[in-house]
């Protein structure tokens, strides 16, 4: 008689080691690159396009650049023109700070680092002080850069170049996060005032260009302030910036909270937390991790749009750009100038995002 | 045992008069009216819809009722959040889909609630929690996330969670009904010896074997009413109702 269920083992079986084929390097191209036909075909194609495109960017930014010139004639025709870098770099990083004073912008670049560290990053020595050195050093900063007490005044329209895409991104950033919190919290509160204000708020901004936000401010802000206090510009573009981003950040945080599952609520609820420390200890934890792309998306947005203070009058370091494109010694080197400017976002976003995927993984508690 | 302990142990810990609970137009509990002691442990089953876990959840207000009174060791539970309050802190509660919060560690799931609830300091709040994960027998996960534990696990920390409280009363609402079989026993142990300490309990269960094991009374619901309440034996060999000899019938057939 057949028997098909007795194929059985009497002992364990011992492990045995994955295929070599599946494995290592030689797995990794397999698995990766060469996988199918189709696959196969599309590497090669993407090893072509490589093969054109980076040699020929190299050889026109690097072995045929042109590093040092007086002015654009002093460059050959071949490659690029980097000569004008020597002479202006202290405008697209000050703008038209006094040069005698740069020293206090940099300063303040550099204690920033410690002031974020703290939040950031999970060894620092001497955390707990570092996070008082944090509040404050938003004042030290403004101290700093505008004077007063001791320090040459300079006024906020001297500020420019990547330190103002720098101040109105780090300020916008900071504030957008509670602000985008308590937006996205509002908006499923019980109580109607708050829900609709929160509401009305996030879909009137969102729904609006922030560049016509940044052309009416001038007309909407003094309306809440008493009449004879003047905005600055640069303050009247933070202002913009953070309510714009945090009209987004509400949007990508709610969609956080609605993937907590209710029995989360009804856990915190039944142990007898209140509201705000079931938000704090229990639901926003779990709600903003799963947010972080979306939060970091909103981040790197936001302080792109700082190059949009261009349009009151404002030169960071794109007006900054623009400005030099046009100037008659440096005619026509857009190219160079604009991969030059983007060279510098770049690095800053991709910093961010490199951080928040470091940061997803370092959440990840459902690991095994 | 003095007279004013008696006096105590006699006194109802949960009174529930007259509830009436409604969702929309459902009518979901009618007129349901419960008296437990110190120290009774409950079963209540029924078939899916009956009402029983709105039940349950009325008595810590994860439901809010529209018409009768409840009242948790000598608190009125009303719309007053400070009752409420009160309430939770003396009232534990185990959910079917354990409900642990995955970003902090088993540890940090227990101390939690006596650290921000109780006010209890951070070391006295740790070790009162490993004493509780010691009696459901997993101590040695304390540091582990509770997506790293098996289901039988986990639920075994919600329980030591609430314990970690020192609640008064205890509710389960289908404390198993989420496990795999092979799990189901090692949960059902635990919740056997926190019985045996003389833990007042309210299980929503259909574990007929730990129903007649470990409790007082039998409370079968359907319809979101109290259809037949009795002491086990009486109830499983001697139902009254149809509608429970219907229930049991279908139940224990296999």
């Amino acid at each position: 008689m057949h028997e098909p269920f007795h194929r059985t083992h009497e002992e364990m079986l011992p492990e045995r080691p994955a295929p070599l084929a599946s494995v290592g390097l030689v797995g990794w191209l397999r698995a990766s690159l060469f996988s199918s036909l189709s696959n196969t075909i599309l590497t090669l194609v993407a090893l072509y396009i490589l093969w054109l495109a980076v040699p020929t960017f190299l050889d026109w930014a690097f072995f045929s650049g042109q590093l040092a010139g007086e002015d654009r004639f002093s460059c050959g025709n071949h490659g690029a023109c980097w000569a004008w870098i020597d002479q202006r770099i202290g405008q697209f990083l000050y703008g038209f700070y006094p040069s005698d004073e740069t020293w206090r912008i940099n300063i303040a670049f550099l204690l920033l680092f410690p002031a974020l560290a703290p939040w950031l990053m999970d060894n620092v020595p001497g955390k707990a002080h570092l996070r008082w050195f944090s509040v404050i050093y938003p004042f030290i900063a403004v101290y700093l850069l505008v004077g007063g007490f001791g320090l040459e005044e300079v006024t906020t329209d001297k500020l420019g170049g990547f330190s103002l895409n720098l101040v109105v991104g780090l300020a916008g950033i900071v504030l957008s996060l509670p602000i985008g919190i308590l937006l996205a919290l509002g908006r499923q509160s019980r109580l109607p005032l708050i829900r609709w204000f929160s509401i009305i708020f996030i879909e009137v901004v969102r729904g609006v260009p922030l560049i016509t936000l940044l052309f009416v401010s001038n007309i909407i802000l003094p309306i809440f302030l008493p009449a004879d206090v003047a905005l600055d510009s640069v303050i009247r573009v933070i202002v913009m910036v953070t309510a714009f981003a945090s009209a987004y950040m509400a949007e990508v945080i709610r969609g956080g909270l609605q993937a907590i599952p209710n029995g989360q609520y009804e856990a915190a609820q039944a142990m007898g937390l209140n509201y705000w420390k079931s938000m704090r200890l229990i639901i926003l934890p779990q709600a903003l991790k799963i947010s972080i792309p979306g939060i970091v998306n909103t981040f790197i947005g936001l302080f792109k749009d700082t190059t949009l203070v261009i349009v009151i009058g404002l030169f960071d370091i794109l007006g900054i750009a623009n400005a030099m494109v046009s100037n008659a010694d440096w005619l026509g080197l857009s190219s160079e100038t604009y991969v030059f400017v983007s060279f510098f976002f770049f690095v800053v976003c991709f910093a961010m995002s490199r951080y928040s995927m470091r940061l997803e993984s370092k959440l990840d508690t459902d690991k095994r | 045992m003095s007279a004013t302990d008696q006096a105590v142990n006699e006194a109802p810990v949960i009174e529930i008069e007259g509830l009436n609970k409604w969702y929309g137009a459902f009518h979901v509990l009618r007129d349901i009216n419960l008296s437990v002691d110190q120290s009774e442990r409950i079963v209540i089953c029924g078939p899916s819809g009956s009402g029983k876990s709105t039940l349950i959840r009325c008595i810590n207000r994860l439901e809010e009722h529209q018409e009768g009174r409840i009242v948790v060791n000598g608190t009125r539970l009303t719309n007053d959040l400070k009752q409420i309050d009160t309430i939770r802190r003396e009232v534990g509660m185990v959910f079917q889909s354990f409900n642990l919060f995955p970003h902090l560690t088993v540890l940090e799931n227990c101390t939690l609630a006596p650290i921000w609830v109780r006010k209890t300091p951070k070391a006295e709040a740790e070790a009162v929690a490993m004493e509780y994960l010691e009696r459901v027998k997993i101590p040695e996960q304390a540091s582990k996330f509770p997506g790293q534990l098996s289901g039988g696990q986990q639920q075994r920390v919600a329980i030591a969670r609430s314990l970690c409280m020192k609640p008064k009363i205890m509710l389960f609402d289908e404390p198993t009904s989420a496990l795999d079989p092979e799990m189901i026993k090692e949960v059902l142990d635990v919740m056997v010896d926190l019985a045996d300490t003389g833990m007042t309990m309210l299980v929503v269960t259909h574990e007929m074997g730990f129903a007649s094991q470990v409790a007082d009374r039998v409370i079968f619901m359907d319809e979101g009413q109290i259809v037949e309440q009795n002491n086990p034996d009486e109830f499983f060999n001697n139902p009254k109702s149809e509608r429970t000899k219907l229930f049991l019938s279908q139940i224990l057939s296999h």
